[in-house]
């Protein structure tokens, strides 16, 4: 659908792009972290690319699949302009799920990159606000990790009345 | 004899009022939330307000998290269906739609769902979309204080209930749709009572415009109340109604045409100032395009099956899985392992209510997803507010905080 | 024989508590459109008394959880029911307030008996309107019956100190 994002990509980055995947119409550019927010800024600055809108930032937590590095953080993006859309994937270990926040390049993804954070445990470098968005401050733990049971609850309160 | 000030003001005060300086003041936190009266959502709001104008707000959602994605990773495909009922709950079958729609494309199915099930699906989609609107609409005006209005939604709103009774079983959460099609057909007078419906929903939408657009009260409470630019709207990632009320001519259904839309002349409403105002206008207006979609739809309805004829992905009819034995052990996988969909990842999106709502899905090869993530409107919206509430009293937070709609089980998930 | 004198007095008084319930929905889910739907013209709440919602607990009598309680709620939930002045009465609307419902997880409470005593329980994700209506009814015997979770503790207590 997409693929002269992906061929203008490839032309500025050169080997810095890891990979690049197109399936079921979607294109996906796989870069390292060191890269990400050149890549971001030229996507969103060419006048080719125009990459203005925001759609979405997840993590895929690779260890039931046994994949290194586990952690693979996407970020999805829109152009108004072109109605075209990319996927930019950065892989992390996870001993150091560090990246840089796209959130001053778009404002969108401040409360996504949190729920990241507080689903994966994902630290976005840069963010103006990281802290917890759904859980709260007490939950010990990062429950969208395939490490944590379903079941496994952090009360708050209880009643003090049942004996 | 003192004068009408001093008499009206008291000593004190009076010589206050001549003064020059401001009189001094400091900025209070106020706590709104988490359990308010505005219909729409659970969510905290910490305000910091000078006198009545809000200087800062911090939005905390989270107070309906259910744990969507994490039951999804532990769920079949097919018993996801009740979970994404649960998102957007005021215009369930749309998100239906969106999930059964993601897993088909991981399938490789989008064209071969059969023409029948696909009309099906447009029009409880958009039978989903005008209970949206109209529950928006009416729970919006009734913070503000329009009763009436209100009531008239919600009668309305009564009769699609009943209709989608009678179809799927369920008032509210229908879990309707299937990946392949649909569960079962329409009942044999749909055709026919979906358009006594509609003829008697006209009528309901001018008597609510009557009260609200031209109503002079309702006008400045709604008008210049937060406002949007274009560019920040697209910079935020907004979506729906509330991107084209700025002015932003932006609909899946126009620009990414999916499932049968591309058949259907309808028009989408765009907005030219960004505020509150004209997202209510957007909604209203909106209603009428889906009421114009469904009549194309009842007429361009084509005769067929309702499932896609493909083992992998449909049960089995009741008559084969209880006379044959392979029919049986195909139910039996379909129930206990679920649908087998290839190894991938693909993103899924699609109109719903409140804008671009999408499923990411990425499949290991079993019959549970490896991770199904949900890109909801209502999350991206909120994450706007807290800008779009700075300067204004705390009475505009009601109609801002109504006119984005934020429904509690999608912004959470 | 001055029993007899209070507990017609107390009868009175559980008749009119009972058709006069000032209600606070505590609404977090999609339950609230079928609360909505109740309070609508066409399966009316208001035959039975109970249509005024006070949007604040101290000036409210039935707490009428409805949807989801999670644990982040938690708090927030216990502080409202608190706050609400004896007699008081609690009814858990809809399957997730009453067992959780289908969401067993990290963060959906059990049931919203886990934070505060609850009188009815109305099951159905969501419940049917008749359903609710129902359950109101239910409530309103066990009101004239004194058998609430808070008039059962009133008595107790009285028993308490009257045995002291």
């Amino acid at each position: 659908m997409s693929a002269k994002v992906l061929e203008a990509l490839k032309k500025k980055l050169g080997d810095k792009l890891l990979a690049t995947e197109s399936a079921h119409t979607d294109d996906t550019a796989v870069i390292d972290r060191a890269t990400l927010v050149d890549a971001a800024t030229f996507l969103r600055d060419d006048p080719e690319m125009a990459f203005d809108a925001p759609v979405f930032v997840t993590c895929i937590d690779r260890l039931d699949l046994g994949l290194e590095p586990r952690f693979e953080v996407c970020f999805q993006l829109r152009s108004t302009v072109h109605r075209h859309r990319v996927r930019l994937k950065v892989p992390l270990q996870e001993k150091d799920p560090v990246l840089p926040s796209l959130t001053p390049l778009w404002p969108g993804f401040n409360w996504q990159e949190r729920e990241t954070f507080d689903m994966y445990g994902i630290q976005f470098d840069g963010h103006p606000d990281l802290r917890r968005i759904y859980l709260y401050e007490e939950f010990v733990g990062y429950p969208l990790r395939k490490d944590y049971p379903k079941d496994k609850r952090q009360p708050l309160v209880r009643r003090d009345d049942l004996d | 004899m003192a004068d009408t000030k001093t008499l009206v003001l008291g000593h004190k005060n009076a010589e206050d009022f001549d003064r020059d300086e401001p009189i001094p003041n400091e900025l209070m936190t106020i706590n709104m939330g988490p359990s308010h009266p505005a219909m729409h959502g659970t969510v905290r709001i910490v305000l910091t307000v000078d006198g009545e104008r809000v200087e800062a707000a911090d939005v905390q959602p989270g107070y309906l998290h259910r744990c969507f994605e994490k039951e999804a990773e532990y769920a079949t495909y097919t018993q996801i269906f009740p979970y994404t009922d649960r998102l957007n709950y005021v215009s369930p079958m749309l998100n239906n739609v969106g999930f059964a729609m993601a897993v088909e494309k991981l399938l490789d199915l989008t064209d071969q769902i059969p023409e029948r099930a696909e009309y099906i699906r447009v029009l409880v989609g958009e039978i989903s979309r005008i209970t949206d609107h109209l529950t928006c609409v009416g729970a919006s005006v009734m913070e503000l204080g329009a009763f009436t209005a209100f009531l008239y939604a919600l009668k309305a709103r009564e009769w699609f209930y009943e209709l989608l009774e009678e179809l799927s079983g369920a008032r509210l959460t229908h879990a309707y749709v299937r990946v392949g099609g649909v569960v079962k057909d329409l009942t044999p007078d749909f055709k026919e009572r979906l358009s006594h419906i509609l003829d008697k929903l006209e009528p309901v939408i001018v008597e609510m415009e009557g009260l609200l657009t031209e109503n002079k009260v309702f006008y400045d409470r709604m008008v210049d109340v937060g406002p949007f630019t274009a560019e920040d709207a697209i910079a935020h990632g907004l979506t729906g109604p509330v991107l084209r009320a700025c002015g932003v001519d932006y609909d899946v259904r126009k620009d990414f045409p999916y499932s049968v839309y591309d058949r259907f002349e309808f028009d989408v409403p765009v907005g030219t100032r960004g505020d509150c105002y004209d997202r209510y206008l957007v909604r209203v207006f909106e209603l009428r395009q889906s009421i114009r979609i469904l009549r194309q739809a009842m007429q361009q309805i084509p005769e067929g099956p309702v499932v896609i004829d493909d083992p992998r992905v449909a049960l089995p009819q009741k008559k084969s899985t209880y006379n044959t034995i392979e029919a049986m052990i195909r139910h039996f996988k379909h129930i206990m392992d679920g649908i087998r969909v290839p190894a991938g990842e693909a993103y899924t999106f699609i109109e719903g209510g409140n804008g671009e709502l999408g499923f990411f899905i990425k499949s290991d090869g079993s019959g549970r997803p490896y991770k199904c993530y949900v890109r909801s409107p209502s999350f991206v919206q909120l994450s706007s507010v807290s800008k779009t509430m700075h300067g204004h009293l705390i009475s505009d937070i009601v109609p801002i905080f109504g006119m984005i709609n934020m429904i509690g089980g999608e912004c959470d998930k | 024989m001055l029993e007899l004198v209070t507990t017609r007095l107390e009868d009175a008084a559980n008749w009119g508590r009972k058709f006069s319930f000032f209600t606070y929905p505590f609404v977090t889910a999609c339950c609230g459109m079928e609360f909505m739907s109740v309070a609508a013209p066409k399966y009316d709440i208001a035959r039975f008394g109970a249509e005024f919602p006070r949007f604040s607990p101290r000036q409210s009598d039935l707490l009428m959880i409805v949807g989801t309680i999670t644990e982040k709620q938690g708090p927030a939930l216990k502080r409202v029911y608190e706050q609400m002045a004896e007699p008081k009465w609690v009814i858990a609307f809809g399957v997730c307030a009453s067992t959780g419902g289908f969401y067993q997880n990290y963060h959906a409470m059990p049931g919203a008996d886990q934070v505060v005593p609850v009188d009815v329980y109305i099951p159905g994700c969501p419940p049917r309107p008749e359903q609710v209506l129902d359950a109101l009814v239910l409530l309103q015997n066990k009101v004239q019956e004194r058998r609430g979770f808070s008039q059962v503790r009133h008595e107790r207590e009285k028993h308490a100190a009257g045995g002291e």
